[in-house]
């Protein structure tokens, strides 16, 4: 197994599997043996039909699941060893989440929200935190209603929230599972506007999941994922 | 705003809380009903017993001392032969040297006073009325000391001489008399003599008040031809729960029959023991009731947030903080409810205490506010509240934040 030290790679995998209910009647496997890297900065897109395994993929990358067999580097760092403990660490410290349906805490208001996964690793707030949570939420544009509840924001402010949320912790990777797939149109382009720019500015690396043609032609690489193997 | 000064789960339980507001309030209410339960039947049967306790020890001696009985004995040792034994009859007796023993018993640790008493049977006349009456002869000074006599006076007062009697209010009323009348008191060894009323009292009891009547010690040792005797030696102890082996001490000093109140008074013990039990089984059960309600509600919790739950694992929040969060919302749980409970439970006492009274007008019992056992209530529920959420908790925990999200 080769140990990969390469800062610039922020993820990679190798020959990973995902097999559910092994040795039960059952058994599916869903990925067959992936190779996959993404480099520092790069915004990629991940397609494919339903069903061939794209968010289970995500799920393996986000560390929320393990795979059955291969190895998977975190920016640089192999995980397949890592305890509940460790990968909650590196997961809260390297990955950033944006799920389609944004998924705020609706008990907390818009900057409250980003600034749960700095409250969850630090245990207390303090003033350091308020700021960064209020930086992001000018940095998605959404000052007006800061204080306003999650609930309360329309579908794309809460995706800009929740984008905001995920940026806090300034991870090197961000995944983001059709993060416009239930808004229309013009919403879609402005959310995707706004990822890129993150981006460039910020030289976070994302993995974009979509359905939509248009979008992916617009990063800088696509992988299409077609019954669980990489497609060339 | 987010509290700096709570920890990350305290602010989530807290708004958690707040967002549910209806559940928390409802199982708030619900464990604040049963604490107030357990505050009101505690201080009820803790008052009730201390209740119990003074009735008791207010119209009787702690240890008493009498003379031994006189037994008839065999001439004939031999088991062959029938012999028929007639038992004696207990002539009043008086105990031997009392006034030598009186002395011995109040060097003895933690005896706080020993009363010669002396009764017989008599009659109280007056006109064409007579009553039978138990005659007790009293040295008040020490008298007063042992029973509660001198708060039971409702005429008169209780310091009698060789020609005044105090009489119970019932008798009083019988015969058509009140302080300052006077009768006639007859014993069955020929003896009468005029006495005045000094001093009426009420025990509260119909036979005490019609039976017992109070006169000096001499004027009784003349009345029931007993000069200079004392039927038996009351003695009363600044702990009342040693009275069983002083008892026994006083027994193996003097070769006299000394008698406890914890022995004449079985019956109350065990009814002291039971009520104790059935408040720890009350206690139990209120107990068992919250736990279930605050768990109860917490599943359900666990279960509509798990969505939630997955995305806080997604964002870096760890299986411990999430246990933490749900132990802690049931801890809350618990100490709110405690907390208004307490509240509640005084104000049923307060309302009580107004409402039940003695005939005089006191208060049916005394209640004892005891800041501790708030705080062991507090702390008590806070702590069934934290158990009650362990399994709920573990639920919330173990969910798996993948499945969690996708719902």
């Amino acid at each position: 197994m080769v140990e990969n030290t390469n800062v610039s790679t922020v993820l990679r995998l190798q020959d990973v599997r995902k097999i559910y209910n092994p040795g039960l009647a059952n058994q599916v496997e869903v990925l067959h043996g992936i190779d996959l890297e993404v480099a520092r900065g790069e915004f990629v897109a991940l397609i494919g039909p339903s069903g061939s395994g794209k968010s289970t993929l995500l799920n393996l990358i986000g560390l929320l699941d393990k795979p059955s067999a291969g190895e998977l580097w975190i920016t640089g760092q192999p995980t397949a060893h890592l305890n509940d403990r460790e990968l909650t660490r590196l997961r809260a410290s390297a990955i950033g989440f944006v799920f389609q349906f944004h998924h705020l805490l609706p008990e907390f208001t818009a900057q409250e929200n980003v600034m749960l996964p700095l409250l969850a690793a630090k245990g207390f707030a303090d003033a350091a935190m308020v700021k960064r949570a209020a930086t992001l939420i000018e940095q998605v544009g959404l000052n007006s209603v800061a204080a306003q509840m999650a609930n309360q924001l329309s579908g794309g402010q809460q995706q800009r929230v929740a984008i905001a949320r995920a940026l806090v912790m300034q991870p090197a990777l961000v995944l983001a599972d059709e993060p416009t797939g239930n808004l229309d149109t013009k919403t879609a382009d402005s959310i995707f506007e706004l990822l890129r720019s993150v981006n460039k500015t910020s030289g976070t690396s994302f993995i974009i999941v979509t359905h939509d043609p248009r979008l992916a032609q617009r990063c800088d690489r696509i992988i299409e994922l077609v019954d669980g193997r990489v497609a060339v | 705003m987010i509290n700096h000064w709570l920890p990350f789960e305290a602010v989530l339980a807290l708004r958690f809380m707040r967002e549910a507001r209806m559940q928390t309030l409802l199982i708030v209410a619900g464990v604040a009903l049963g604490v107030s339960v357990i505050v009101f039947i505690s201080a009820l049967i803790s008052g009730l017993q201390s209740n119990l306790f003074r009735r008791t020890l207010d119209y009787q001696a702690q240890i008493v001392i009498l003379p031994p009985k006189a037994v008839a004995r065999s001439l004939r040792s031999d088991p062959q032969l029938a012999t028929r034994i007639q038992p004696r009859a207990q002539r009043l007796q008086s105990v031997d040297q009392w006034q030598k023993v009186r002395a011995q018993i109040e060097k003895l640790p933690g005896v706080m006073v020993v009363a010669p008493v002396i009764a017989g049977a008599g009659l109280v006349l007056r006109a064409d009325a007579s009553r039978s009456v138990t005659l007790t002869g009293i040295e008040p000074d020490s008298y007063l000391k042992l029973i509660a006599l001198q708060d039971k006076i409702i005429a008169g007062n209780a310091q009698i001489n060789g020609t005044d009697m105090i009489i119970g209010s019932d008798l009083a009323k019988d015969l058509g008399v009140w302080a300052g009348d006077k009768l006639i008191v007859q014993t069955a060894f020929g003896a009468a003599q005029t006495l005045m009323i000094r001093g009426i009292f009420d025990f509260g009891n119909i036979i005490q008040n019609q039976r017992t009547v109070y006169v000096a010690l001499r004027t009784a040792q003349s009345l029931l031809d007993l000069a200079g005797g004392a039927t038996s030696l009351e003695v009363n102890l600044t702990e009342p729960f040693t009275a069983k082996t002083v008892a026994e001490t006083i027994q193996s000093l003097t070769g006299l029959d000394a008698q406890s109140w914890i022995t004449t008074n079985a019956q109350f013990f065990t009814a002291l023991a039971a009520q104790s039990m059935s408040n720890t089984i009350i206690r139990f059960f209120v107990g068992l009731t919250a736990a279930l309600g605050i768990a109860s509600v917490l599943v359900v919790s666990v279960v509509q947030k798990s969505k939630v739950i997955g995305i806080l694992r997604a964002t870096g929040t760890s299986r411990q903080q999430i246990l933490r969060l749900f132990l802690l919302q049931g801890a809350l749980m618990g100490l709110m409810g405690s907390a208004a409970g307490a509240a509640l439970g005084w104000g049923f006492l307060s309302a009580w205490r107004s409402v039940a009274k003695n005939a005089d007008g006191t208060p049916l019992f005394i209640i004892h506010f005891d800041p501790m056992f708030f705080l062991y209530a507090a702390l008590g529920a806070t702590l069934v509240g934290t158990l009650a959420a362990v399994f709920p908790a573990l639920q919330a925990a173990r969910l798996d934040p993948a499945v969690a999200i996708r719902g």
